[in-house]
């Protein structure tokens, strides 16, 4: 093998992690049996990595690399370290794994559901498994996770170790649950899932638009999710809403340019994700057992039927959300209800709706580019021109900053032609 | 793994004595102690007497000092307690949440610390 700059060497390990590092953990957490132990195993390989690869070379298969030298770090503690020696199961599937042909890249065996059970545990707080799985299964980085919730990066590390040593040591099992205790640990997986497909959709951080990798980690791991529970309506209605959703990807960049959902070429949108998303929701549907889920996928299966922007349903789609207020209330779908409300009745009446929700969406960034939108379209122009500020200042994405701006600048023309 | 289960309750929302809910009660931690043995998950498990029977012991500079009653002035006291053996905290929940407790106080499932002293 030839050499490697370090700099090359710091790309690569950041690219293998953030596409396998779910995968490894998952792997090192069967393996030996405890997932704090399996992090710094995997921390311990990293490091090796970056020791060696600038000599030897970036080996061929970087996973299969780190995994073998994560194990064998896993191997020398579990020998040396005597208050570990019951660990003599954990011992003889490492030995074995060892003497096993060296890892090709696909045959890593696949315990990722395993895994997110873990993260997605009850006994874990709502923001801890967000977090874990989105630093674990979506290979985040803890700053990027910490931007995603407006915390500092040591924060959100400290909540990150504290999370994983609470797995360990109050035994947090590394296993499918069973029982009655399945359906709430599955809504508790679908949050975290459809949170992931956000964060790779929205691109909140990074000026990658789309991070497709973390929408199909979410359609992956939906996918899984629907085979396991076949008769889970909701678990259908998310990989449904994901799909739809997804469907849209390639139409919402232009030249790195955001284009909202009404400029969108649709001759570009995926029909065959379109069709399938139609058809799981369809099935879904049918058990009338009506969720938040399937309700944002009948939504989005309406924009994906409209033939055009003018031919959109807007009167069903508000009424859909008029349905979610009621079983699922929150200011995000009032906010929707209130755009759907501004196409179907008026921008004006629209504004009213907006009003109420001010003081606690006042940092959310999609509350001001909507309310923009709505002042643009009622011949507000002073007032859009504020919102558009607003929203530019919450925005981070490069794609978004560029759309926000180009519109503030088109508006921005309308006064300067008046006579001063 | 072992397990500590800390039952927590408070005098006022505990059901009185010659009550139908304290009938129940009573009938709730019978049938739970059959379920434990049935499973073979439980090492131990008490009832305490009521904190005002409690005394609290702190020993400063050699000196020893002696309290009447808890250290911690909590609305919900200790009120007894069941040691787990159990493979998973899922577990240790599954045993926990039958303790009639849950129902009206809290319970506390707390992993035991092991240490190696070989």
């Amino acid at each position: 093998m030839t050499k490697a700059a370090p700099d090359a060497v710091h790309t690569a390990i950041d690219y293998t992690l953030r596409q396998d590092r779910g995968r490894l953990i998952a792997a090192l957490t069967a393996a030996i049996g405890d997932f704090e132990l399996a992090e710094e195993c995997l921390q311990d390989a990293i490091e090796a990595a970056l020791e060696k690869w600038p000599a030897s070379g970036i080996p061929k298969s970087r996973r299969g690399w780190l995994l073998q030298v994560a194990r064998r770090r896993a191997l020398d503690r579990f020998r040396r370290d005597k208050s570990l020696k019951e660990k003599s199961a954990q011992i003889a599937v490492l030995e074995q794994a060892e003497a096993d042909a060296p890892e090709d890249t696909h045959d890593i065996p696949d315990h990722r559901l395993r895994l997110i059970f873990t993260c997605c545990h009850p006994a874990l707080d709502e923001k801890t498994r967000v977090a874990l799985t989105l630093r674990t299964l979506g290979g985040l980085t803890t700053e990027e996770i910490a931007r995603a919730y407006l915390d500092k990066p040591a924060t959100m590390g400290q909540r990150l170790s504290r999370a994983r040593s609470k797995i360990s040591k109050a035994g947090i099992p590394f296993e499918i649950p069973d029982g009655e205790a399945l359906e709430e640990r599955i809504n508790s997986v679908l949050s975290v899932i459809y949170l992931i497909f956000n964060e790779g959709y929205a691109a909140s951080s990074g000026d990658a638009p789309i991070r497709t990798d973390l929408c199909d980690e979410a359609i992956f791991l939906a996918r899984l999710m629907v085979q396991l529970c076949p008769d889970a309506p909701e678990v259908a209605g998310l990989l449904a809403l994901i799909l739809l959703t997804h469907s849209r990807n390639k139409a919402r960049y232009l030249d790195g340019a955001f284009v909202p959902l009404d400029e969108q070429d649709r001759n570009l949108w995926d029909q065959k994700r379109i069709k399938e998303g139609q058809s799981i929701l369809e099935a879904a549907m049918k058990r009338g057992q009506v969720g938040p889920y399937q309700l944002q996928a009948a939504i989005t299966a309406l924009h994906c039927e409209a033939a055009s922007a003018e031919g959109t349903d807007w009167p069903q789609i508000a009424a859909l959300y008029r349905l979610m207020e009621q079983i699922a209330p929150s200011d995000i779908v009032r906010l929707n209800l209130a755009v759907a409300v501004s196409y179907a009745e008026g921008a004006e009446k629209a504004l009213g709706m907006m009003e109420p929700l001010a003081r606690s969406l006042g940092k959310y960034q999609p509350y001001f580019a909507a309310k923009a939108d709505m002042l643009r379209r009622a011949g507000q122009i002073a007032q859009a021109r504020v919102a558009y500020e607003s929203a530019l200042a919450l925005t981070t994405g490069q794609a978004d900053r560029s759309f926000l701006h180009d519109r503030l600048t088109a508006i921005g023309d309308l006064p300067k032609k008046r006579p001063s | 793994m072992k397990y500590l289960a800390l039952i927590y309750s408070s005098p006022e929302t505990n059901p009185m004595p010659n009550t139908p809910e304290f009938g129940e009660m009573i009938a709730g931690y019978k049938a739970a102690w059959e379920t434990y043995e049935k499973d073979g998950v439980v090492l131990a498990g008490e009832a305490l007497q009521p904190v005002e029977t409690a005394t609290s012991i702190r020993i400063r500079n050699g000196e020893t000092e002696l309290m009447d009653g808890p250290f911690a002035e909590t609305k919900e006291q200790l009120g007894g307690f069941y040691m787990f053996e159990c493979d998973s905290l899922d577990d240790a929940i599954k045993y926990a949440k039958l303790i009639p407790t849950a129902q009206n106080g809290t319970v506390e499932v707390r992993p035991i610390q092991t240490y190696d002293l070989g």
